[in-house]
């Protein structure tokens, strides 16, 4: 097999579901029975007339795995919709981080100024402590809580990334 | 308007007969004893009670697999449900239809490890096609008519429906078949027209054309290998088949090459090695027959046709899928094969037969009978001719070892859905419990299980369910003492170090039958062969058949772990030239 086969890449999967008992249990049973990899989970209902939910994947592998994953996804019952965001057009990517920081003096007025440079908001604050909340991509949030590591960085809790195409086209439910 | 209510027990069972079901089987307990009460006060559905619920799926298996239809099984909760999952995986890998309804205990008790409590939708979830836990009475109808659309259409497969006590018992109201919609599952049938005239033009420009069918076509229903066979006449390609889909095309066929894989054909094997196009149909390029991936029919335009998605550029990359239904699509590439007027090419087409006809002379499946020692190749050869000169319809199943694979070997099939062997999974004790089911099913037939001694063993506790309902199964039990595959391979693979592979204390076959009013009959020496073969072909009662065969016989030819089509091993002496790769060894 040639290289280009086996390189492997990052790729962000929309999965329009029925939201039922057990839909999540069957696609984190799916990728950990065949040994794929999940580096970014978020699932949430997102049609309550229609009782849907959108799980939003972020996994990476060669093109013959990403290629299966999806087909694996597709058969499920309760799957309607598998959209692989990253080859069919432009999308966009949000994931939200809650960072908690402690600390006084200095630091605490960098990691302020920091914040600040990032549009992250404080959303919580004590003397000795805050919490920012930032939106942005995956990188955005990596790259600003590795500045924050060495101003007290104590807890982050992550959502995990959304994603959504660009332009007019929409995810088909009618499967 | 109120409509009319009935228990959920009463519910399961209309919906059971509104879908056809006319036998289950199953193994009753505190869960299901509603069910089980209204089973008792109709007509309609016949319940076969097993002796465990592990053999009520097996031969759920081979009744749907002998009929088309959909095998239905009942256990109670629990270790009921437990007892249903090998049965369930090997449904799931071999594709076969099979709702399992299990008992459950009440919903305001799931959770709290009462009593005969599994969460049984949790375990059975990676190996069903799709499971139900039913929680309200309402649900019942559509959940059970949804099933039964979820296990037969696109690739078929087992379905699990859990059922708590308390749902069994409410009442509720039913809806009809017709009512149902299933909202999200509706697999692709047709083919894609673009891909099917490129494969027809791939194949017909061919030099050298293969075609590789399986268990895909059989499930697609007898029309397909119709079709199938329609469509290896007009390309006038060679045609193997895989373990799952003997009997897809007739064995007597000029252009049959026998098995593909790890214990095909000589000549199938290297046709595969060696061809240029390579059509599979109802296929999944499993490692049993790929052997060595890297070097896997290495210049060849691979053309895939399958139901599944997923089983497209799994193992193999292919140059043209075609996702579709086999019937459906095979009747597509005949159409535009006669329209597009295609044409072989006829002098290559003639030297790809001179050499596939050269790699047949080496009759690989060729063995000596001497005049002391049963061989097994020989025993499975005369009961093909046996019972084909009976002409009873017959229908062999399989354990698994050794004895499957002389079967494959051996016994030839004309017609689809008579062959029934666990191929996937490889279960061991799948084919007394399914030759029960195939009975079932058909009643006046001949039904053998081709047994080792072993696989024996581990279901035979169904002697007793055969017994009851006077089944005229027949066990055709090849005994050499050993585990003869693990023995093969630790021949192979570990210096012949034969580590738990003997066992003794047997049970004394021909006893064994008579204990369950059965005939027993055993054959220790060539002679004696055909006397107990026709014998147990014109006793019409359950017939144990002991055949003592020669231990030392090892199942060639053999492509070893780890090697690829062209390095198949003919017999035990070509072992020594080639060592088994270190790579070859962790494969199984």
């Amino acid at each position: 097999m040639n290289a280009e086969i086996q390189v492997e890449n990052s790729h962000t999967i929309a999965v329009l579901v029925d939201n039922e008992p057990g839909v999540l249990a069957r696609v984190i049973g799916l990728f950990s029975g065949r040994g794929y990899n999940i580096e970014s989970l978020t699932v949430a209902e997102t049609d309550n007339v229609n009782n849907m939910s959108r799980i939003t994947i972020v996994t990476t592998g060669t093109p013959m795995i990403i290629e299966q994953i999806k087909a694996q996804l597709g058969r499920l019952v309760p799957v309607h919709n598998v959209t692989d965001l990253t080859t069919e057009g432009a999308s966009v990517e949000r994931e939200l981080a809650l960072v908690k920081v402690v600390g006084e003096g200095e630091k605490r007025v960098e990691s302020l100024r920091i914040a600040d440079i990032f549009r992250a908001r404080v959303v919580d604050s004590t003397n000795s402590s805050f919490v920012f909340e930032i939106v942005g991509d995956t990188g955005k949030l990596d790259a600003f809580i590795r500045l924050m590591e060495p101003l007290g960085l104590t807890d982050v809790s992550r959502t995990g990334v959304a994603a959504i195409s660009r332009g007019v086209t929409a995810l088909d439910a009618a499967y | 308007m109120a409509r009319e209510q009935m228990t959920g027990s009463e519910i399961v069972l209309k919906a059971l007969t509104e879908q056809g079901v006319t036998e289950i089987f199953g193994y009753p307990g505190g869960a299901v004893l509603p069910i089980y009460d209204a089973i008792f006060q109709q007509n309609r559905i016949r319940h076969i009670l097993v002796r465990q619920e592990g053999g009520a799926v097996h031969a759920a298996e081979g009744y749907a697999r002998s009929t088309g239809k959909v095998g239905v099984v009942l256990v109670t909760s629990g270790p009921g449900a437990t007892n249903a999952v090998t049965g369930l995986t090997d449904a799931l890998m071999d594709s076969i239809p099979v709702i399992c309804l299990t008992g459950q205990v009440p919903t305001h008790l799931i959770g709290n490890d009462a009593f005969q409590e599994a969460d049984t939708t949790g375990i059975t979830r990676p190996c069903t096609k799709h499971n139900y836990l039913v929680k309200d009475t309402e649900d019942l109808a559509r959940v059970v008519h949804e099933a039964f659309h979820v296990a037969t259409s696109g690739r078929p497969g087992p379905v699990v429906i859990d059922l708590p006590k308390d749902v069994l018992m409410a009442l509720g109201s039913y809806t009809a078949k017709s009512k149902v919609k299933v909202k999200s599952y509706a697999p692709q049938v047709k083919g894609d027209l673009g891909a099917v005239k490129r494969a027809v033009e791939a194949i017909a420009k061919a030099k050298k054309p293969l075609i590789y069918a399986g268990g895909g076509v059989i499930n697609s229903g007898p029309a397909a290998s119709q079709l199938l066979t329609q469509f290896v006449k007009m390309t006038g390609a060679p045609c193997t088949l895989t373990l799952m889909g003997l009997g897809a095309f007739p064995a007597s066929d000029k252009q049959y090459m026998g098995m593909v894989g790890m214990h095909g054909t000589y000549e199938s094997n290297m046709a595969m090695h060696d061809c240029d196009a390579m059509v599979c149909i109802g296929a999944r390029f499993d490692d049993r027959v790929t052997g060595l991936l890297s070097k896997f029919a290495p210049n060849s335009t691979k053309i895939h046709v399958d139901i599944d998605p997923s089983s497209i550029n799994k193992n193999v990359p292919v140059d043209i899928p075609i996702i579709g239904d086999i019937a459906h699509v095979l009747e597509d590439m005949i159409k535009i094969w006669r329209s597009t007027q295609a044409k072989v090419d006829a002098k290559a087409l003639k030297s790809w037969w001179t050499e596939i006809d050269a790699w047949r002379s080496i009759e690989c499946l060729k063995y000596t009978q001497d005049k002391k020692t049963i061989k097994p190749q020989y025993a499975i050869e005369r009961l093909y001719e046996l019972s084909k000169k009976s002409k009873k319809d017959t229908f062999i199943t399989t354990e698994v070892g050794q004895h499957q694979m002389w079967a494959a070997q051996y016994f030839h099939f004309e017609k689809p859905n008579r062959w029934m062997t666990s191929g996937g999974l490889g279960t061991m004790g799948y084919g007394l419990p399914a030759a029960m089911g195939v009975q079932v099913a058909h009643p006046d037939a001949l039904v053998v299980d081709i047994a080792g001694e072993a696989s024996y063993l581990m279901n035979m506790q169904e002697l007793s369910t055969i017994a009851q309902y006077r089944l005229p199964v027949k066990s055709f039990i090849l005994n050499n003492f050993y585990m003869g595959m693990v023995r093969q391979w630790q021949e192979l693979l570990h210096g012949g170090r034969y580590a738990e592979s003997y066992m003794s204390s047997l049970p004394d076959f021909v006893k064994l039958a008579e204990t369950f009013g059965m005939v027993g009959l055993r054959a220790t020496k060539p002679s004696e062969v055909d006397d107990v073969i026709n014998e147990m072909i014109n006793t019409d009662q359950a017939v144990i058949v002991d055949v003592h065969v020669d231990q030392k016989e090892n199942v060639f030819p053999m492509i070893p772990s780890g090697a690829a089509h062209n390095e198949m091993l003919l017999g035990p002496d070509d072992k020594t030239e080639k060592p088994v790769s270190e790579e070859g060894m962790v494969l199984v």
